[in-house]
């Protein structure tokens, strides 16, 4: 009995000095619309390899941001394409691993307990809307794209006096959730993973910007093998699957 | 400057005035009552009323968020029956800055309320005062200087607020984007010039606040 403990002991030793040699931690700085879509691919990816994934979650401008100032990053998964020119301008991005294969599409939502209801972009400019949750119309991708379906509608001058402007994406489907504001423009994906907001208007394809999400390999990657392995998985057909599961169009 | 610059640097000053005046009476009839009574539960109201200090602002910006919003307790009676917003409106930022700096205006003024001597409450009662004559005929003139003091130190941190602004109030641009969160944007977007221009306000904004309350202590105690 001692002897088989001591051995399992032994063998626990023996794994975890080998285990830091073998496994690295893979650090994915992405977008916050692709919070659960990119959880549920890290469980279907950590059950067949060795390696670790980290998120940071948050707009891709302030990821963006933070690659440039030198954060530890292996890959950047970015909402829009100009972000990722912006870091590939600036030399940061191992531009031969780019690719952009994921879209989506913009919605408005209200709380689901809310009586309105749209028709076109005009009927957000209505009094009973007094605030919509947007991502920052400034810097983040969801709230540019939604400001340029705004001012191709035009309506945007009307309403951008009621517009709150927030950090992320995330952070409009909660202020739509909480209702603290009457409306919110987000993305289809985000609108299909909460129960407490209803999505009032699908913003059609041809009159919203094309929303592509780019990836790729961040130059200075402290894991940067283990981080193109990701990367490969990223674009296989599992992964695919999941994100369309979670309402992305995926092209080939 | 801009002209969106100087409304920014106009509301923060406005609103973290506002703020400290508006906490000021609560804020001294709590430290007078922790400083000069003992009740039940003093500790624990002594406790909760620091805990803005300690906790992290954002903690304290998600727990007004609940509580004034519109399906919150106190947000969703006050959006009924007086169809007054908070959240996300310039009197979220009030409210952010206001319970933000209450335990330092509450603490500062208990200090100021205890060394006033009890023994000069208590001849002044002999002689006649009533309460209220006492509190500001002598224990205020008295605690003064830690007042003030304490005044300022509720107005500095209401102008550098950052975590429960942003929970409560949002940063709306012209509505209620403070100083600090526009530092924070302007950095976000790159604009690291803009950002330069309004951290030297701030540190203006700060120094003649602490230099004029030295400037009036100094006159005040000259005849003394």
């Amino acid at each position: 009995m001692k002897q088989i403990l001591l051995k399992i002991i032994g063998l626990a030793l023996v794994l975890a000095a080998a285990c830091p040699a073998g496994a690295a931690d893979i650090m994915v700085f992405a977008a916050a619309s692709l919070t659960d879509s990119l959880r549920a691919i890290r469980t279907s990816y950590e059950s067949n390899a060795t390696d670790h994934i980290d998120f940071n979650f948050a707009g891709s401008s302030t990821l963006a941001r933070q690659i440039a100032e030198g954060a530890p990053a292996d890959i950047f998964f970015s909402a829009d394409e100009a972000k990722m020119d912006d870091l590939a301008a600036k030399g940061l991005i191992d531009t031969a691993t780019r690719q952009s294969r994921l879209g989506n599409s913009l919605v408005v939502i209200v709380p689901a307990d809310s009586p309105l209801s749209f028709r076109a972009a005009a009927d957000l400019t209505q009094p009973q809307v007094e605030r919509v949750a947007l991502a920052d119309p400034q810097a983040v991708p969801a709230g540019i794209y939604a400001k340029a379906w705004l001012q191709k509608s035009g309506v945007w001058p009307a309403l951008q006096p009621r517009v709150v402007p927030t950090e992320n994406v995330r952070a409009a489907l909660a202020a739509v959730e909480s209702g603290n504001v009457e409306a919110g423009v987000v993305y289809k994906t985000d609108a299909a993973i909460s129960r407490k907001v209803k999505v009032a208007y699908a913003v059609p394809m041809t009159d919203a910007p094309a929303i592509s999400y780019p990836v790729a390999l961040v130059k200075d990657a402290p894991e940067p093998a283990a981080a193109r392995k990701f990367l490969a998985y990223l674009a296989s057909p599992a992964a695919a699957k999941i994100f369309v599961q979670f309402g992305f169009t995926v092209r080939n | 400057m801009s002209s969106e610059e100087w409304q920014i640097i106009g509301f923060t000053a406005w609103v973290s005035a506002c703020s400290t005046l508006l906490i000021l009476p609560f804020g001294l009839g709590m430290a007078w009552l922790l400083a000069r009574r003992d009740w039940p539960g003093k500790s624990l109201v002594e406790t909760f009323i620091s805990l803005p200090l300690v906790m992290p602002p954002v903690a304290t910006g998600l727990i007004l968020l609940n509580l004034f919003g519109r399906r919150g307790p106190l947000g969703g009676w006050l959006h009924r029956h007086l169809s007054l917003d908070i959240i996300f409106t310039w009197r979220g930022v009030l409210l952010a800055l206001g319970v933000m700096s209450f335990p330092l205006l509450v603490r500062s003024a208990r200090v100021a309320f205890e060394e006033v001597s009890p023994r000069l409450e208590q001849i002044a009662c002999t002689l006649g005062a009533s309460h209220w004559r006492v509190f500001y005929s002598i224990t205020l003139p008295l605690a003064l200087r830690g007042i003030i003091g304490g005044m300022l130190l509720a107005f500095a941190r209401a102008l550098g607020e950052f975590g429960a602004t942003i929970m409560v109030a949002g940063n709306i641009p012209g509505k209620t984007t403070t100083l600090s969160l526009a530092i924070f944007e302007r950095v976000q977007l790159g604009e690291d010039a803009d950002a330069y221009r309004l951290l030297g306000v701030s540190v203006a904004l700060a120094f003649v606040a602490v230099w004029g309350s030295e400037y009036l202590f100094g006159r005040k105690r000259r005849p003394a």
